[in-house]
């Protein structure tokens, strides 16, 4: 089962480059523990810790699942399936 | 540097003067790896705000397919400041996603939306860092270029 993973031009650090890399999950939070096990860092860059020691999504990182806002389907709980488009975009935004 | 064509740089100000007291937000797209802006596309400030912009996440992703699709990147990335100079503020600096893009500060402090002179300067914004640079507006009749406005 592969997902493919579209990731912004500010995070390819972490992808050696690659506009995009392939990612196993049933889910938005399990697809991207298994990108943070092959491009350690990433995980990092997506999440923030929230005071209940969970993890969310960034405020300012938008991911889309074949064109739908997570933030609309269910965060990281988002059910994902094989041939799913996934796309990371950092939010344009300033004060 | 940033080289911009004199009715790109129009374009802009008149987004930025059309939406005063809110903050107006944008891009000029380009080629790839051209550094040449060439596609203006103003973009609805999702906060409404006369102190912060957020490109809409609907509209954000149509956007970056298009540019995907035409081999485009994101050239200028530009907003108005209302009530404030044109430099980058915290946020701008902390927000600052697109380390090959030229961010473009307008200020309607002084004329508001009405004609007069605006601050129009251009910065690189890397790793929190900001370099100010050279904004020249070019003359020459450029290459076909229009103004779009982005479609909720």
């Amino acid at each position: 089962m592969a997902i493919e993973v579209r990731i912004p031009t500010i995070l390819r650090t972490y992808t050696g480059g690659e506009k995009a890399v392939d990612a196993t999950g049933d889910t938005l939070a399990a697809l991207i523990d298994d990108l943070e096990a092959s491009h350690p860092g990433l995980k990092d860059r997506l999440l923030d810790a929230k005071e209940d020691g969970q993890s969310d999504l960034r405020r300012f990182v938008n991911v889309y699942v074949n064109d739908e806002d997570v933030r609309f389907t269910g965060g990281l709980e988002t059910t994902l399936n094989d041939g799913d488009q996934v796309v990371v975009l950092p939010a344009v935004a300033g004060g | 540097m940033l080289r911009l064509d004199r009715a790109l740089y129009e374009a802009i100000v008149a987004h930025a003067k059309r939406d005063h007291p809110d903050e107006a937000c944008g891009i000029v797209a380009g080629a790839e790896g051209s550094d040449v802006p060439s596609r203006h596309v103003a973009m609805v400030n999702a906060a409404g705000s006369p102190t912060f912009y957020e490109f809409d996440s609907t509209e954000l992703l149509a956007l970056y397919k298009e540019m995907w699709a035409k081999d485009e990147e994101p050239v200028v990335i530009y907003h108005s400041h209302t009530a404030t100079e044109a430099y980058p503020s915290r946020t701008d600096i902390g927000l600052a996603n697109e380390p090959g893009a030229h961010y473009v500060l307008v200020s309607t402090r002084e004329h508001g939306n009405s004609d007069g002179p605006v601050e129009f300067r251009s910065y690189r914004i890397i790793d929190g860092t900001v370099t100010e640079e050279e904004v020249q507006v070019t003359d020459e009749p450029g290459e076909d270029h229009h103004t779009q406005t982005a479609s909720a």
